[in-house]
């Protein structure tokens, strides 16, 4: 070995150590899940996505506060769909099944971003087809805008021939049994990953 | 000195002529016979009521190239072909104009890809209900445009992503 490599290797080896005190560091606020626990993105403590204001399916108007004990899980999607959205909510169905009893305690959460199109009826037989539990929420035009805003979360209406299609953020966000955001899950994740995050959230205060 | 008949002088030269007349045939033949299309798999995502829209997916494939370039059904007004693909984590449906199918490869419409997007439903889809589809199809090589039509059956809503087992 060149004293130029053995340089390397130390560097190497000074920063590996380095790692190891940081997540070390992590671990000790005991309050807090380790860096790199969730399969989801870990976004404990962004200022974002604090709360909504929507009108259910059955008409009742919902906050985070009224699901405080489970943990929620928040899609922004659209009933005309043909693809991802109901992907996603297959996906939810097989969560709440991996998730065993604890599936009790997870509450589906879908906010329409094509409110024109999706009325309560129709957000309603949707959500059933799926699991009855699952809630559709929706409100007029621009609270739709306000609150996909407060998420970060993308939507743009596009034409397709004689008819609109919704580009939109295809993110599921997690938030613990005390109402805070802490995962944005991917959609090319897994049930598997989906129900192991949403079980770390559950073990949470 | 010939002790052959003359018939056997004349023998071969039938023999190409009519070699050549069927090898004709059989060219003019594969010149003008379709590509022979293979669907399998199909199925549509069902819908509740009122609900406007839903995918069809399937699997295709064809022993020449050729292309994919529209579809009809008799539950829709309007059917299209559609690409799905995710950009950042946004979900993004486009209508394309096609889809190439190169003979050994099987090319697939399925959730998270490809799909016929069924547009103004007349009715609702329910689950077992089956759809006729009729899809459209040009020769790559000769432009020459011909139709397939295959019963792809429902897979009821939050029954799953993949064709009913039947």
């Amino acid at each position: 070995m060149t004293f130029t490599n053995r340089n390397r290797v130390q560097v190497l080896a000074g920063t590996a150590l380095a790692l190891l005190v940081a997540l070390a560091g992590g671990c000790s606020r005991s309050d807090e899940p380790v860096v790199g626990q969730f399969k989801g993105l870990d976004i404990t403590g962004v200022p974002y996505g604090k709360d909504f204001k929507l009108t259910d399916h059955n008409n009742q108007e919902r906050t985070l506060a009224d699901f405080k004990g489970k943990v929620v899980m928040l899609y922004f999607g659209f009933v005309q769909c043909p693809d991802v959205c109901p992907t996603a909510l297959t996906r939810a169905v097989e969560t709440k099944q991996l998730l065993g009893a604890d599936g009790e305690r997870l509450q589906v959460i879908f906010v329409t971003v094509d409110p024109e199109r999706d009325t309560a009826p129709i957000l309603k037989a949707y959500m059933d087809a799926f699991d009855p539990s699952f809630l559709a929420l929706s409100t007029d035009a621009q609270h739709t805008r306000e609150t996909a805003d407060s998420f970060k979360a993308y939507y743009k209406k596009v034409p397709t021939g004689s008819s609109y299609t919704m580009d939109h953020s295809a993110l599921s966000y997690l938030f613990d049994p005390s109402g805070n955001l802490r995962v944005a899950m991917r959609h090319e994740q897994t049930a598997k990953d989906y129900a192991h995050d949403i079980a770390l959230l559950l073990k949470t205060p | 000195m010939p002790t052959y008949p003359p018939t056997h002088s004349i023998q071969p030269e039938t023999l190409t002529m009519k070699k050549l007349t069927l090898s004709l045939i059989l060219l003019a033949t594969a010149v003008v016979a379709q590509a022979q299309i293979t669907i399998t798999d199909a199925w549509v995502r069902g819908t509740v009521p009122m609900q406007q829209a839903s995918g069809a997916f399937m699997q295709l494939s064809a022993d020449k190239d050729t292309r994919l370039v529209a579809a009809k059904s008799p539950v829709a007004n309007v059917v299209e072909i559609h690409e799905m693909l995710m950009d950042n984590n946004i979900m993004k449906m486009r209508q394309i104009p096609g889809l190439d199918i190169v003979p050994g490869r099987v090319l697939e419409l399925k959730p998270g890809g490809y799909h016929v997007m069924l547009i103004e439903l007349k009715q609702q889809l329910k689950g077992g209900d089956v759809v006729p589809i009729t899809l459209v199809f040009e020769d790559t090589a000769t432009k020459k445009q011909f139709t397939q039509e295959v019963q792809a059956p429902v897979t009821a809503l939050g029954a799953g992503n993949m064709p009913m087992k039947r």
